[in-house]
C-alpha cells in the first residue's frame, strides 16, 4: 500500500493531471482496480463463509417461515405471515420467553460479578498462579450434557444431593422441579458453573493490562484494596465487561443444552415452567407438531429479539463507557462553535482565559485543536 | 506515471491471484455444498461387493458375529451396525436426514412403533416391503402396525413389548403379603385382572409398607390408555377426538389419579427421570408395568437389590408397550439387498438369537414358540421363566390399539396433566383444565 499511494495522489498534488483522466492506459486502470478492490478481496473469506454458514440460512429460515412446513413432508403453501400471528398466539411462546429471561438475568448478573471477584483474586500475588488460573476453566472444558447429568442429580427431588443436604440442616426440600423459580435458579447454576471460570479468565486478561502505575498512585493516595478495585480496575477494564455482557447476553438467549437434560423428557416439564424459547423452537420443529414453518417464524422472533436487546445493550454501554461522570454532554455543534469562537478571538487579540469549557477527556472524539491552536498562534 | 508500469502489472498478477484464490475458495465451498453423488448400484451386478449398513438404537441383540453369519452366506455383502444410544436420538437422526432428502441415512433404519404414525403420512419416504412369502411370520396386530391403509409394508417387526407385572417380593414379604409368583398373579387378580385388583391390592400393601406401589401416574395410565381402541382419534377416520367430551380417557384420569394421589399408591416419580433411577436404590416403589423390554432397565438401576420377579398377570387384559421395526429407506442405493437383509435379521432364528442377547421379545410366532426362548429364564429376577410368562402375556392381547397422527400431542398434553399432579402436587381438575388449553392450542 504504500508504494501505491504515490501513483494515485501525484495528479491531484501536481493540480490539474496533465492528460485527461479517460485516456489512462489499461494496466493503470487495473491499478487503480487493484487499489480499490483488493483490501476487499483480501477480507471476503470471512464474509463468503459467513454468506454461507450464517447469511444463507438467515435468509432461508425467512423463505421458510412464510411457508407451510411439514419436517417429513417439505414445502407446503405459501402462508404469508401466518405463521407468526400463530406463534405470537400461543401461551406457551410467551411462557418460554419468560423463562428465557428469567434464567438469563438469574444466570448473567451472578456471573458478570462472580467472574470479576475471581478475576480480581487470581490478580494478586499467588504462588502457582497458573495453576489457579487454569482450574477456573476446567468447568468450561467439561461437556455441557456432562454437567447436566451432574447437576441434574444434585437437583433431583425426591433423592438429590443438595435436598438432601439441606435435609440435613431441617430445611424443607425445594422443589426444583415443580417450583418456577426453583428450576430456573438450578438451570443457571448450571450456566454459571460453565461460563464463569471462562469469563473470570477474560477479566484477568483486562485486569493485567491494567498499567500498574496507576495502583501506585493509588497506594500513594491512601486507597485500600477495596478502594483500588472500585477506582482503579474496574473503570480500567469496562470496555472487557462490555464485551462479557453482550457475549454472556446473547448466549443467555440461546440456552439449550442445560434445558435438555433437566428432566426425562426435556421439553420444560409438565408446565413448560423451564422451557427456553429455544427449547420451544425445538420441540415445534421436531416435537410433535413438525411444523417447521412455525419454527422457523420462533427463530426469526427470536432473532430480532436478540438483535433488539443488542441494540439496547450497545446503546447502554456505549453511554457507560463514554461517560466520566464529570464530563458534561457536548454536541459536536457546540465543540465547533466554541472552537470558531476561540480561534477568532486568538485572531483578534491575546488568548482568552477560559476558551475550552469542554474538558480534556472528550479530546478525542471531538475535533478540539483549540487546546494547541491558541498557543501556537502567538 | 510511465514509471509505474512494472509495479501496476506486478500488482495485476497479485490482484488475479487473489481473485483467482476467492474464487476457487468459493468454488471449493459451493461443491461442498452440492449433493455428493453417490454410484447407482441398481441393476448392477449382484456380486457387487457392497456395505450395508444398520442403524439401530439401544440394544437390538444383533452382534457382530450375528452380522458377520450374513456375510458368510453373501461373501458381496459387508453388515455395519450404527449404534444411537437413545431412541430420541435415533428418531431425530432419522427425522431430519429424511428432510433433507435421505442423504447419509443407513440402507436399513430401525423405529420405534411410537414413531410410525408421523412416518406413515409419507410412506413414499420407504421402500415397499410386503413380501408374500413373508404372511403368516409376524403376530398379525405387529403387522397391521407398519402397514398403509393402501397395504404397504413400510417395516418388519423385530421384537414386542407384551407386558406383565414386575414386582419386588422382599417388599411383598415385608408388608405380609405373598411373594410366590403363582400367588402374586392371583392377588392382582388372575387372568380376568382388572385395574380395580391392581389398585385394590396396593391399598392393601401401602397400609403395611413406606414404599409405594408403583412409581409413578403416567406409566400406570400408559398401559391403561392402551388398552383403549382409537383412545384419543376416531380410527375410521383418524379425526381426533375432542378432549373435553372424552369421557373414556377422563374416566381413566380421575380413575389412575384416585389411585395415586389419594390412595398414595404412587411414588411420583418420571420414568427415566434422576429420581426414578434412584427410586429402584430406594425402595420407592414395589411394582411396576413391566413390558418385556423393562426387565433391561430394572435390572441396570437395582443393582444389589435382590428379590424383584415377574408375575404372569396383567390388568385390565393383555396389553403392549414399545416394539421396533426394521424400515429401507427408499433414496438408499442398496434398497433391493438392504430388504433382503432386513428380512434376514427378522427371520425367527435370529430374532430368537437377539432375544438371548438383549431380551427383546420376538414379534415372531414361530421364535416364541421355540425352545430357547420358551425355556429362557432371567437370573436377575429369581430365575423367573420370562420367555414362558412374555410368550402368556403376548397372548392375552387382542391387537393394536389405533394410532394416527394427533396420538403422541394429545397423549403429551394428558401426560402432562397427570405430571402436575403426581408430581407437583396440583389440583386434578385444574390440570385437566389444563390439558384442556394444550389441546386447543394443538
Amino acid at each position: 500500500m504504500a508504494v501505491l499511494s504515490p501513483t494515485q495522489s501525484a495528479p491531484r498534488r501536481d493540480g490539474p493531471a496533465p492528460r485527461p483522466p479517460r485516456r489512462v492506459g489499461f494496466s493503470q486502470r487495473l491499478g487503480r482496480w487493484d487499489v480499490k478492490v483488493s483490501p476487499y478481496l483480501y477480507v471476503s473469506p470471512f464474509f463468503v463463509l459467513f454468506a454461507i454458514t450464517g447469511l444463507f440460512p438467515l435468509v432461508y429460515t425467512a423463505y421458510v417461515s412464510v411457508h407451510d412446513w411439514n419436517l417429513l413432508g417439505g414445502q407446503g403453501d405459501f402462508v404469508g405471515l401466518q405463521n407468526y400471528a400463530e406463534v405470537l398466539g400461543q401461551p406457551v411462546f410467551w411462557k418460554s420467553l419468560a423463562n428465557t429471561f428469567s434464567i438469563f438475568v438469574l444466570s448473567s448478573i451472578p456471573q458478570v460479578i462472580l467472574a470479576i471477584t475471581i478475576a480480581a483474586l487470581l490478580d494478586q500475588n499467588l504462588r502457582a498462579a497458573t495453576f489457579w488460573r487454569m482450574g477456573v476453566l476446567v468447568p468450561y472444558v467439561v461437556a455441557p450434557v456432562a454437567v447436566s447429568m451432574i447437576f441434574g442429580r444434585m437437583f433431583a427431588d425426591q433423592y438429590g444431593l443438595i435436598n438432601e443436604l439441606l435435609g440435613i440442616v431441617g430445611i424443607d426440600p425445594v422443589g426444583w422441579h415443580s417450583d418456577r423459580l426453583a428450576s430456573h435458579v438450578a438451570i443457571a447454576t448450571m450456566v454459571n458453573f460453565r461460563w464463569t471460570g471462562y469469563n473470570a479468565l477474560i477479566f484477568l486478561a483486562a485486569m493485567q493490562a491494567v498499567p500498574r502505575e496507576l495502583y501506585e498512585a493509588a497506594v500513594i493516595d491512601g486507597a485500600g484494596r477495596v478502594r483500588q478495585f472500585f477506582s482503579v480496575t474496574v473503570p480500567q477494564i469496562r470496555a472487557t465487561v462490555i464485551f462479557v455482557v453482550i457475549t454472556s447476553t446473547i448466549g443467555g438467549l440461546q440456552i439449550f443444552d442445560e434445558v435438555r437434560m433437566f428432566d426425562a423428557t426435556g421439553l420444560g416439564g409438565p408446565d413448560k415452567d423451564w422451557m427456553t424459547t429455544v427449547v420451544y423452537l425445538y420441540d415445534v420443529a421436531w416435537g410433535n407438531q413438525k411444523d417447521f414453518g412455525r419454527a422457523s417464524a420462533v427463530a426469526w422472533l427470536l432473532f430480532v429479539l436478540v438483535v433488539g436487546i443488542g441494540m439496547v445493550n450497545f446503546l447502554v454501554t456505549r453511554r457507560i463507557s463514554t461517560s466520566d461522570g464529570r464530563r458534561a454532554k457536548v454536541s459536536r455543534r457546540q465543540t465547533r462553535a466554541v472552537v470558531a469562537h476561540a480561534r477568532a478571538a486568538a485572531a483578534a487579540a491575546p488568548p482568552p482565559a477560559g476558551a475550552a469549557p469542554g474538558g480534556p477527556p472528550g479530546a478525542a472524539d471531538a475535533p478540539t485543536p483549540h487546546r494547541t491552536t491558541p498557543g501556537e498562534d502567538r | 506515471m510511465l514509471d509505474s508500469t512494472r509495479p501496476t502489472a506486478r500488482r495485476t498478477r497479485r490482484a488475479v491471484a487473489a481473485t483467482a484464490g476467492v474464487a476457487s475458495l468459493a468454488l471449493a465451498l459451493t461443491a461442498c455444498g452440492g449433493g455428493s453423488e453417490e454410484p447407482s448400484a441398481e441393476g448392477a451386478d449382484p456380486d457387487e461387493p457392497i456395505t450395508l449398513t444398520v442403524a439401530t438404537f439401544n440394544d437390538f441383540g444383533y452382534s457382530d458375529e450375528l452380522l458377520a453369519r450374513y456375510s458368510e452366506e453373501h461373501p458381496n455383502v459387508t453388515v455395519e451396525q450404527v449404534k444411537a444410544a437413545k431412541s430420541e436420538d435415533a428418531r431425530s437422526n432419522l427425522t431430519t436426514k429424511l428432510a433433507a432428502g435421505g442423504d447419509g441415512l443407513a440402507d436399513i433404519e430401525a423405529i420405534e412403533v411410537d414413531w410410525l404414525p408421523e412416518l406413515m403420512e409419507f410412506p413414499d419416504l420407504f421402500t415397499d416391503l410386503a413380501d408374500p412369502a413373508l404372511d403368516g411370520r409376524w403376530l398379525d396386530w405387529k403387522v397391521q402396525q407398519a402397514t398403509t391403509p393402501d397395504g404397504k409394508v413400510i417395516g418388519y417387526g423385530t421384537d414386542i413389548g407384551p407386558e406383565a407385572i414386575c414386582y419386588r417380593a422382599d417388599l411383598f414379604e415385608a408388608a405380609g403379603l405373598p411373594t410366590d409368583r403363582e400367588k402374586v398373579a392371583e392377588l392382582l387378580g388372575g387372568d380376568d385382572a382388572t385395574w380395580d385388583d391392581y389398585f385394590a391390592a396396593g391399598k392393601k400393601f401401602v397400609g403395611k409398607s413406606d414404599a409405594a406401589w408403583y412409581d409413578g401416574a403416567v406409566p400406570t395410565y400408559q398401559g391403561m390408555v392402551n388398552q383403549l381402541d382409537g383412545a384419543y382419534e376416531d380410527p375410521a377416520t383418524g379425526e381426533p377426538k375432542d378432549l373435553a367430551s372424552n369421557t373414556a380417557v377422563k374416566d381413566l384420569y380421575d380413575q389412575v389419579l384416585t389411585a395415586s394421589v389419594d390412595d398414595e399408591l404412587s411414588a411420583g416419580l418420571e420414568q427415566w427421570g434422576e429420581d426414578w433411577v434412584a427410586g429402584f436404590q430406594n425402595d420407592a416403589f414395589a411394582t411396576m408395568l413391566c413390558p418385556a423390554w423393562m426387565t433391561g432397565p430394572i435390572e441396570e438401576n437395582s443393582g444389589g437389590i435382590t428379590g424383584w420377579d415377574v408375575a404372569d398377570v396383567f390388568p385390565g387384559g393383555g396389553g403392549n408397550w414399545g416394539g421396533s421395526f426394521l424400515t429401507v429407506p427408499a433414496s438408499g442405493p442398496n434398497v433391493e439387498a438392504a430388504q433382503e437383509l432386513a428380512a434376514w435379521l427378522t427371520d425367527p432364528a435370529q430374532q430368537t438369537e437377539a432375544f438371548e442377547n438383549a431380551g427383546t421379545f420376538p414379534s415372531q410366532v414361530d421364535a416364541q414358540a421355540s425352545e430357547q426362548v420358551q425355556s429362557f429364564t432371567n437370573d436377575f429376577f429369581n430365575e423367573a421363566p420370562v420367555g414362558e410368562i412374555f410368550t402368556a402375556r403376548a397372548e392375552a392381547i387382542d391387537g393394536a390399539p389405533f394410532k394416527g397422527q394427533h396420538y403422541f400431542a394429545i397423549h403429551q398434553a394428558v401426560q402432562n396433566a397427570l405430571n402436575r399432579v403426581d408430581l407437583n402436587g396440583d389440583d386434578p381438575e385444574k390440570s385437566w383444565q389444563g390439558a384442556l388449553d394444550e389441546y386447543a392450542s394443538l
